[in-house]
């Protein structure tokens, strides 16, 4: 089979794979956020941690327990890096610094998954599997419940009550992850990935010299890495290593994987708003961006090649496992970037300008096109909002959307959701690069060097956690502020989501009439695309012209 | 464009209501500059925060230009200040209108001597009287005013009738009659008394009159930001601060590529960047949208008015006035029992010709025109003797000799005719339910000539729906707007009618409290509702809508109640108050959509002006072609401040709108304003390019 049919074979089952689980998926999802009936687990969780299942909470109520949840978590992932050389499991490995805890702690939290350090060498298994793959469940279980939130505000009217984060949380990871991981993670298994407690093991290479390999449970791990779009590799390699994704059709399943929720959850939407086709609206938005960034990034590593061994090898192969080929790395690349997930199966510091461009500019879109799990779709539905308002106003009436009005306060939250992360990553990459310490980081100089540390911010900023590599981010200054990007990148935006929630819940509904902005139709798609574009592209245009573009247009 | 001539407007015509606005006068904008001027006070500044910005840049770059001085440097420098001059100036263009207009009437507030009653009681003959100035009335001072005097302040007439020209406050020379009770007791300050003697109840504190809050809102004195307004402020500010943080933080970036920036280019980049033509023009647009009603005679007591009739879902409007002409006219003779038409056409013309009714001088006029009977003169009946109309007979009619006729409600003429022995037959009953169906009123006329009384035949009493009504529906139903036609009428008549008018409901029967029962309904729904009232048992109802137009014939209750006052007191322009609401959203949203669709273009300008220095490839981005570095960032802020002016008159006019569902609507703004918005800098920028290369300095 040639590499091209191969690879239009891909994704063309990737598109089927998605399309028949958008409904199964999304609706099981919306019945998890409806339905008022408890599981016997369940209750036994909300006794234990002396939570009312019944009671509904306001915005506020909400936010603190996101916030104190996280918190929490974030605390206990700290102590446990910082204590893991006195538990079990620990392999021997001494605790990870304080600088670095911080900013894994704050990266697992933040369904980032950004990692300054290398797994297999660092962490034991205890820490793997009870630290950093619970994150993996619960941050994601946050984003999901934070957009159920907001999608409450628009259905329920005149309340000032958006549903319970504890029961949300509790039935995400109950009914929703945990049961995929667990039939996926077999599949994985049978795909070929490891799943065991084995140490360090020596083995003989075919050259005649020595390698130390380590075990794990990789497949448990690997799973929900991708389903809940967290990204951190059990290896410092992620998904281009033998172990987590060791051929064509892992590879292929775990960019369904990481695709799979955040496609799904626009039907959550519609079944929730009662009207489908908003959902579809919105799931198309994201379907079309992500369509071209695929193209975008497929055809530049194909034909974008700058080198005499890229033209032979026929493709950017530089940096490409070669038993994946330029063309599942490059979907995988789009996706990855795409989705807030962050795993990567090549590296993209390797890449094309333009392809390498093209994924720095999707994590810039906001992690929407889908997005991570919750988060892409909250962050559309936010977008959504504000161009709702500015077609809205073009209709002669004050903006509104799924028949609530989007008046001063709603702008409020929206325009500062939007300010929130382009602030963050500037900031941050501003900052760096205004320090002479921070800018030796650079592997290489010149734009792509510049490239590595924007890539870093924005991955960041936006909680990808995906790195462009080339750069040396152990260090104390870049532990500390990234890891701040993060947590500033994640909560900051959850606070305006939930009081636009809380702010849209309180409104009498709106009757639709003629004279309403129809949100449902391909000019609405249209529209709501272009509105992404720009305010992504004016964004961040000056900064991608000094990095990627200047490399691309030599 | 001038403000509508109000007093002076010849007899029986319309004042002018032209809003072109479009032709703008370059005068006006010459005597618009030193208020112009004034505004660029940076303590007024800020309360718009992209021009603010724009201010702040100015001045930097002043700072900057005048340490190292370049044609480059005082170009931008020039032009930034020119970009903050227009905002303010097409603020103080839109303002000035409504100067012109406060001006007029200004004038009908020359200090007037009021006739203040010294305990005045109804009916009383002998009054002392006293002269105040009309400033030191207090509410509820009685005074007198005659003939050829000014009404010293607004109130209510207690006692007698009179007419008043009231042209000094809405550009109707022909004069009203004004009289005490009922729903044309309010009189206005500033309007004069032609005929007669009244004594009117002060009803307003001095400086709080009608006049005065009219001024004050021409003026734009009473300016308020809009829901809307400000929500949209909200998003241009949150756009500012991230262009801000583009670049700001972008001069680190550019150190590293060894393309270190002048202030006076990040400033300039940032000025590009911000919604600058939106943020320009959002206050005059508010203003001239307030105009624009004034222009049309109709006074918005708020901003928020304005944008809620956008909004409106649902239209009240009487049946009365605004669906139908004022009366019923007579549309058939309709004959029973043998009787022939002409014989019944004669009888309803004798019956009518004392009848001053408007329905009793239509069956006048049918007769003549259909039949060819003239009208006849009183003196020519002799010993005629006329019976007039009352509420307890319900019939008119006329005695010539022994020979009675009467014509008059079914059910008091069948009454008559079987008092004088006669019987009204099922023919009639048949005729007369038909005329009802159909939603007309029939009259039954009868005749007694000394044997039993006979029924000759019913008269057809037509309501006659307004000329385009229909359409005016349709339009309003393409809007997404219900009409809801309220009238007094029986189900039956209201339905026939509501049929003929396209209205999509009616509210029959209709009590005061069934009007605002509906609207607490409409509104629960979460609608809003849009009426027309005038009388004082209308107030309740038009203080619940959320869009309340008063007529300004109306008592002052009904003025107090609404937010809007028409002073040509036509229900029929609620519609085009609701068009005037759409048109003010519509506009700041297309420009808006423009002012960020230009960002485009200006990037693709000024960014190789930047970087092609140390990255070559990206003078590929320079698809204009512009002619040096410094050339392109001086077009692009050239074009930044050109197209401010450019627009003011869109921002007055308001953008072109026509009634039609949205989505279509917001296909043609995208393609006008946000296409054109992406195209358009593209070629400006290039123009002026063309022209600034020959400047010496920016080669």
């Amino acid at each position: 089979m040639s590499g091209t049919l191969a690879g239009w074979l891909q994704i063309v089952a990737l598109v089927a794979a998605l399309a028949l689980t958008y409904r199964p998926l999304g609706d099981a999802i919306a019945h998890v956020l409806t339905t008022p009936r408890h599981l016997r687990a369940e209750r036994l969780v909300y006794r234990l941690a002396g939570v009312d299942g019944d009671a509904d909470q306001r915005w506020s109520a909400y936010l603190r327990g996101v916030l104190a949840f996280s918190a929490v978590s974030v605390l206990f992932l700290y102590g446990f890096l910082r204590l893991q050389s006195c538990l079990p499991l620990s392999l021997g490995r001494p605790p990870m610094p304080a600088d670095q805890s911080f900013n894994t702690a704050a990266s697992f939290v933040t369904n980032t998954n950004w990692q300054s350090y290398s797994g297999e060498s660092t962490l034991g298994h205890l820490v793997q599997m009870a630290g950093l793959a619970v994150q993996n469940f619960v941050s994601a279980a946050v984003g999901i419940a934070v957009v159920a939130a907001l999608i409450r505000g628009f259905t329920r009217t005149g309340t000032d009550r958006v549903g319970n984060f504890w029961v949300d949380l509790t039935r995400i990871v109950l009914r929703v992850l945990l049961p995929l991981a667990f039939v996926f993670a077999i599949v994985l298994v049978a795909g070929g990935v490891i799943q065991n407690f084995h140490g360090v093991e020596t083995v003989p290479t075919i050259a005649g010299g020595h390698q130390s390999v380590i075990g794990g449970p990789v497949a448990s791990q690997e799973v929900i890495k991708e389903l809940g779009t967290n990204g951190g590799g059990f290896y410092n390699a992620n998904s281009s290593h033998p172990f987590e994704n060791p051929n064509a059709f892992t590879n292929w399943l775990e960019i369904y994987l990481l695709l799979a929720i955040a496609f799904a959850l626009p039907r959550t939407f519609g079944r929730m708003a009662g009207d489908h086709r908003q959902g579809y609206a919105i799931v198309a938005v994201m379907a079309l961006i992500w369509a071209a960034s695929v193209a975008i990034v497929t055809v530049n590593e194909l034909h974008g090649v700058s080198s005499r061994a890229g033209h032979a090898a026929g493709g950017m192969a530089e940096g490409k496992e070669q038993r994946l080929g330029v063309w599942a790395s490059a979907l995988f690349a789009a996706a990855t970037t795409l989705t807030s997930t962050g795993a990567i199966d090549s590296a993209h510091d390797s890449y094309s300008p333009f392809g390498g461009g093209m994924t720095i500019f999707n994590m810039m879109l906001g992690e929407i096109a889908p997005g991570g799990t919750g988060s892409g779709l909250y962050g559309m539905l936010v977008l959504a909002v504000i161009a709702v308002f500015v077609a809205g106003l073009m209709v002669g009436r004050t903006p509104e959307y799924l028949g609530k009005k989007l008046r001063g306060r709603e702008m409020k939250f929206a325009s500062l959701y939007i300010l929130t992360t382009p602030a963050v990553v500037l900031a941050g990459a501003g900052l760096a690069m205004a320090r002479p310490g921070e800018r030796a980081g650079m592997l290489n100089p010149g734009p792509h060097g510049f490239s590595e540390v924007l890539y870093a911010f924005t991955s960041a900023g936006n909680n990808n956690g995906s790195a462009f590599a080339g750069l040396s981010v152990d260090t104390a200054w870049y532990n500390t502020v990234l890891g701040l990007a993060m947590l500033f990148g994640r909560f900051l935006p959850m606070v305006f989501v939930l009081a636009l929630a809380g702010s849209l819940a309180g409104q009498a509904p709106v009757p639709v009439t003629a004279g309403t902005l129809p949100t449902h139709r391909p000019q609405f798609v249209g529209l709501l695309t272009a509105v992404v574009l720009i305010v992504v592209g004016l964004t961040y245009f000056p900064a991608l012209s000094l990095g990627p573009l200047a490399e691309g247009l030599q | 464009m001038s403000a509508p001539s109000r007093p002076g407007t010849a007899p029986g015509t319309a004042p002018s209501r032209t809003v072109s606005g479009g032709l703008l006068d370059p005068r006006q904008l010459i005597a618009s500059l030193p208020d112009a001027a004034r505004k660029l006070d940076p303590r007024g500044m800020v309360r718009n925060p992209v021009m603010f910005v724009v201010e702040v840049g100015a001045l930097l770059t002043t700072a900057f230009a005048c340490r190292g001085p370049s044609v480059f440097a005082w170009v931008i420098t020039v032009w930034l200040w020119l970009t903050v001059l227009f905002a303010t100036l097409s603020e103080a263009v839109a303002e000035g209108r409504g100067k012109a207009q406060a001006e007029t009437l200004r004038r009908t507030k020359t200090a007037t001597v009021a006739r203040r009653l010294v305990d005045w009681r109804p009916r009383a003959a002998e009054v002392a009287e006293e002269e105040v100035p009309a400033a030191e009335l207090r509410l509820g001072d009685r005074v007198v005013v005659e003939a050829g005097q000014v009404i010293p302040g607004d109130g209510d007439v207690v006692e007698g009738v009179a007419s008043v020209d009231e042209s000094a406050i809405t550009g109707e020379s022909a004069p009203v009659i004004r009289e005490s009770g009922g729903d044309r007791s309010a009189v206005t300050g500033g309007t004069k008394v032609l005929s007669d003697r009244i004594v009117v109840k002060i009803t307003s504190r001095p400086g709080e009159t009608f006049i005065d809050r009219m001024i004050a809102l021409v003026e734009g004195a009473a300016r308020q930001k809009t829901p809307n307004e400000i929500a949209l402020n909200i998003l241009l500010a949150s756009l500012t601060v991230i262009f801000l943080l583009a670049v700001v933080t972008l001069q680190p970036f550019a150190i590293y590529a060894r393309a270190e920036q002048s202030i006076v280019v990040l400033v300039a980049l940032v000025v590009a960047l911000i919604p600058t033509t939106i943020g320009a023009l959002l206050s005059a647009i508010g203003i001239a949208g307030m105009d624009r009603l004034v222009q049309r005679n109709v006074l918005a007591l708020s901003g928020r008015a304005v944008e809620a009739a956008g909004d409106v879902n649902t239209l009240l409007l009487d049946k009365t006035g605004t669906i139908t002409f004022g009366n019923r006219q007579a549309a058939e003779f309709l004959p029973v029992g043998g009787t022939a038409v002409e014989e019944l056409a004669d009888a309803a013309q004798l019956s009518s010709l004392a009848d001053e009714t408007p329905e009793g001088r239509s069956v006048v006029v049918l007769a003549k025109e259909t039949y060819g009977l003239r009208a006849r003169d009183e003196g020519e009946l002799g010993g005629a003797r006329f019976v007039p109309f009352t509420a307890r007979t319900r019939m008119s009619g006329v005695d010539i000799g022994g020979r009675q006729v009467r014509k008059g409600a079914a059910s008091a003429v069948a009454e008559w005719v079987a008092g004088h022995g006669g019987r009204s037959g099922a023919d009639v009953q048949a005729v007369v339910d038909r005329i009802s169906q159909e939603g007309g009123t029939p009259l039954v006329v009868a005749e007694h000539t000394g044997a039993a009384a006979r029924v000759l035949g019913v008269i057809h009493l037509k309501d006659v729906v307004k000329h385009g009504m229909r359409e005016r529906f349709e339009e309003l139903r393409r809007m997404g707007i219900r009409t809801i036609m309220i009238t007094g009428d029986n189900p039956l008549t209201a339905r026939a009618i509501a049929d003929e008018a396209g209205v999509d409901d009616f509210l029959a029967e209709a009590a005061p409290e069934d009007k605002m029962a509906l609207i607490r309904r409409e509104q629960a729904g979460g609608k809003l509702v849009a009426m027309t009232g005038d009388g004082t048992n209308d107030a309740p109802a038009l203080a619940q809508a959320d869009v309340g137009v008063a007529m300004n014939t109306g008592t002052s209750a009904a003025k107090e109640a609404g937010n809007m006052v028409d002073l040509d007191s036509n229900p029929t322009k609620l519609i085009e108050i609701v068009e005037i609401g759409k048109q003010l959203l519509i506009t700041r949203g297309a420009l808006t959509t423009f002012s960020i669709a230009n960002d485009v273009a200006k990037y693709f300008a000024i960014i190789p002006a930047m970087f092609a220095v140390v990255h070559p490839g990206l003078e590929k981005l320079n698809v204009m072609r512009l002619h040096s570095p410094t050339s392109a960032i001086a077009s692009a802020i050239i074009f930044n401040a050109l197209i401010i002016v450019a627009l003011i008159p869109l921002a007055l006019r308001g953008v072109r709108y026509r009634p039609s569902s949205a989505a279509d609507l917001l296909g043609r703004n995208i393609r006008v304003y946000g296409l054109g918005g992406l195209v358009l800098p593209f070629l400006g920028i290039k123009l002026i390019d063309l022209v600034v290369q020959f400047v010496p300095g920016l080669r």
